[in-house]
């Protein structure tokens, strides 16, 4: 069915594109040439059986393809809408070579779709075993690792420091990309599964890490929430927002219906959005709904971007106005935002990703007009209780170092998700996730 | 959901409420606070823990907004819909010798539980509690019980010494050796009151308010210039160094809002308004 067309979208929140009627499933799903040693598979980091679920849509049996993802993939409605398909699956896809890959995304979510509307029923779980988990954190990667506990019968307990689950699916990805009632279906589901969620619970200060002694295992899965900040002149005036506080004062609190939700958000016109990846192109298409006109500053070429081709795509759609090879060095103003200066950047060597290394050409600067300036440059492990577990081993930037089994250095305590990586994706979170999660029930010794 | 037990007036726009939240009581340490949201629209407001009792958190506020203005109209035995915390790094408590502690309007909230740290730590411990006028003071005779000695000023001079407790601040260094001091009032006050202590080096904390969002560090809407660095008072304070402040961005900064606020404010009163003609 496609995207909905851009005079249309800038106007609400709702969802972009609106996924793949059942004939044109159908219809995309029979292009599938169900390869004997798939592509696709390999380029899935949790292997899902795709031709299996591709097959089962081709016969019209919606439901039963959505199962069949659901044996790998806990979070398909949401997975099937923001994993980077073009460089994992859909890379792979042997079509691609001569003609367009199969979209295995979109018919991942359309799968799901007709599921979740048909209603969806809640997986067994084995007897009891009578250990407890602590699980930390409720996005992808500790909504993940709950249920899968679950099914193995431990008891779980599930900590979130916001007033709603969900992580970053819930606070950070826009609704016009990501629904929260869809978010909030895959959710509940698993938390129907018994898992006792505990909302308003900063591990590290409501619960102190030795209270966590008391559990059989503990799986961190605090994400990479903090947000870096770039140390230049006015980061600190007023109209300086960090992408995480702009799109949590959005997304979470619903600023963008002040006055009928209580929370605040400046009256924006003119936005500079610093950074050029998913983050930065959420945070500019979500200014854009709010009516702002929106400039984004990246200091590498426009092929370096790191944002998915497609959100770049929509954001130029959608008005915004990408500058790159150039960067910020000063905030202008005297109590909040009037201009920002920027730095044009010369490309150099590349670096060992195959980027080139940007640099500053001396004395070629130019200034922005804005009054509000969004930092999108990056997110850190969130410190606060990572920093008080003793006996875990942390990597340089504050991650917790794992085996691929999600184990740490201490033998009850395992993590997954961008506290171990830094900042990465959905499927990553969710495949480590049960990864730990196996290795914990392997550990307990059934 | 978490009931509201008991919810009083103590003065003219000032409240004080408390909260049962076991979860917040459980490891709550003086100088943390939390995070409350009235209802499924409100806004996430931070608030010093004032009090602990069993499982009840008492909170210690003034109606300056909509959803301060909300919370004092919430009769005892009704409830918020969330309650985060205990929030925050704790004071630093430990055997400094003499501390004052200077409390200014609805900041004398947060002092007992500080003082009470400070005391059961084998400290002398002053209390200077500072109001507009009598009828704003709060919290004497607490401060009276858990303090060696309590020193009161009144903007009016309607109570103790007719002036601001930054003077009975002045007078007590110079009286005798303090070792260390906490000033918690309205931004400008910790500003001027810790000038009283910079050039004497007298170890100084205030307790910093900028308008915060999640208050677990991941959003930086809280952050403060503390030394020339950047910090997130919500889990690197809300206590700082008082000589290292940048207290004017953060007055530049609590002021971002303010016509939305006067918005938010005027909206909810007219809803509340019972004259029959809003709705
Ligand atoms: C704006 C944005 C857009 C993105 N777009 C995409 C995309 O299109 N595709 C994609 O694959 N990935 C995307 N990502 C990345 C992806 O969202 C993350 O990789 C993923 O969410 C990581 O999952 P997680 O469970 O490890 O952490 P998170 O989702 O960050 O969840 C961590 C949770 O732990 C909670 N928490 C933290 N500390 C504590 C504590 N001490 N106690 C209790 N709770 C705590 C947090 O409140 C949070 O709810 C995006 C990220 C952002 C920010
Ligand atoms: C760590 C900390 C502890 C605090 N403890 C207390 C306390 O014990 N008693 C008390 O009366 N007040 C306390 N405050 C201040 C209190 O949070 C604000 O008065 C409250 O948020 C006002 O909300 P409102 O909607 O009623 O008013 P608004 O009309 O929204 O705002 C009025 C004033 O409150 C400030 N403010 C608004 N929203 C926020 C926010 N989300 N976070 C912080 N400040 C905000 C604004 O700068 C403005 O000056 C504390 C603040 C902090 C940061
Ligand atoms: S590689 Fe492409 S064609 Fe082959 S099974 Fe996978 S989706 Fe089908
Ligand atoms: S309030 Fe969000 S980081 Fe402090």
């Amino acid at each position: 069915m496609g995207d909905r067309s851009v005079s249309d979208r800038l106007k609400d929140f709702e969802e972009v594109d609106m996924g793949l009627s059942q004939e044109e499933a159908i219809e995309e799903a029979s292009r599938c040439l169900q390869c004997k040693k798939p592509g696709c598979v390999d380029g899935c980091p949790v292997n899902i059986d795709i031709p299996a679920f591709i097959a089962l849509i081709a016969n019209g049996d919606f439901i039963g393809a959505a199962s069949s993802i659901r044996e790998q993939n806990l979070l398909p409605a949401i997975c099937g809408r923001v994993c980077p398909q073009e460089t994992q699956c859909e890379e792979l896809c042997i079509l691609g070579k001569k003609e367009t890959p199969i979209r295995i995304g979109q018919l991942e979510r359309f799968a799901a779709d007709q599921e979740r509307n048909k209603g969806l029923t809640v997986p067994a779980r084995k007897p009891k075993t009578g250990k407890r988990v602590a699980v930390i954190g409720s996005g992808p990667a500790g909504i993940v690792a709950a249920g899968e506990l679950a099914k193995d019968g431990h008891d779980v307990v599930l900590f979130e420091s916001l007033h709603t689950p969900g992580g970053v699916l819930t606070y950070g990805i826009p609704s016009f990309r990501l629904p929260k009632d869809v978010v909030k279906a895959e959710i509940d589901l698993i938390l129907a599964m018994g898992v006792d969620l505990k909302l308003n619970h900063l591990v590290g200060r409501t619960v102190s890490p030795d209270e966590l002694e008391g559990f059989d295992a503990v799986l961190l899965g605090t994400g990479a929430g903090l947000p870096y900040f770039m140390g230049i002149p006015g980061e600190n005036l007023s109209g300086v927002y960090s992408a995480n506080e702009f799109l949590t004062r959005v997304n979470l609190m619903h600023a963008e219906r002040f006055p009928e939700y209580d929370t605040p958000i400046a009256r924006l016109s003119r936005v500079v959005v610093v950074g050029g990846g998913n983050v930065a192109m959420d945070a500019a298409r979500t200014a854009r709904r709010m009516g702002a006109k929106v400039t984004l500053v990246y200091r590498r070429r426009e092929e370096d971007l790191p944002a998915r081709a497609a959100e770049v795509h929509h954001a130029k759609e959608e008005g915004v106005e990408i500058f790159t090879c150039a960067n910020p060095v000063k905030i202008l103003g005297e109590q909040s935002v009037t201009g920002i200066e920027c730095i044009r950047m010369k490309m150099c060597q590349l670096d060992n990703g195959g980027r080139p290394v940007p640099e500053p050409v001396e004395g070629d600067t130019f200034t922005l007009d804005c009054d509000i300036v969004i930092l999108a440059i990056g997110q850190g492990p969130n410190p606060v209780l990572v920093s008080q577990i003793k006996g875990v081993e942390k990597g340089r930037a504050g991650n917790v170092v794992t085996g691929e089994d999600g184990r740490t250095s201490h033998p009850k305590i395992f993590a997954a998700g961008d506290v171990t990586t830094g900042a990465a994706t959905v499927i990553l979170a969710m495949g480590g996730a049960k990864q730990a999660a196996r290795s914990i029930t392997a550990m307990f010794g059934n | 959901m978490y009931i509201i037990e008991k919810s009083l007036k103590l003065s003219e726009n000032v409240y004080e409420i408390w909260v049962n939240a076991p979860h917040v009581t459980r490891n709550a340490k003086a100088g943390q606070f939390v995070i409350i949201r009235t209802d499924e629209k409100g806004e996430r407001i931070p608030l010093t823990i004032s009090c602990i009792s069993g499982d009840l958190v008492r909170i210690i506020f003034m109606a300056v907004g909509k959803t301060t203005h909300a919370l004092a109209a919430i009769p005892a035995g009704g409830s918020i819909s969330d309650i985060a915390g205990p929030l925050g790094t704790p004071s630093e408590i430990k055997q400094y010798g003499t501390c004052v502690l200077v409390g200014g309007g609805v900041g004398i909230a947060s002092t007992p539980v500080i003082a009470k740290a400070l005391k059961e730590a084998g400290n002398r411990v002053i209390g200077i509690l500072g109001a507009r006028n009598a009828n704003f003071l709060i919290l004497e005779d607490e401060m009276a019980e858990i303090c060696d000695e309590l020193l009161i000023a009144t903007d009016d001079g309607s109570k103790g010494h007719h002036g601001f407790a930054a003077d009975l601040l002045k007078k007590k260094i110079d009286e005798e050796q303090v070792n260390a001091v906490w000033i918690i009032g309205p931004t400008i006050m910790m500003k001027v009151t810790s000038n009283a202590t910079r050039d004497k080096g007298i170890k100084t904390f205030v307790s910093l308010n900028p308008i915060m969002v999640d208050g677990t560090g991941m959003c930086g809407s809280c952050r403060c210039v503390v030394g020339g660095k950047t910090k997130f008072a919500c889990v690197d304070g809300p206590e700082f160094d008082a000589h290292e402040v940048d207290f004017d961005n953060l007055m530049q900064r609590q002021r971002y809002y303010m016509e939305h606020e006067k918005e938010a404010l005027s909206t909810w009163q007219e809803h509340q308004c019972t004259c029959g003609r809003h709705e």
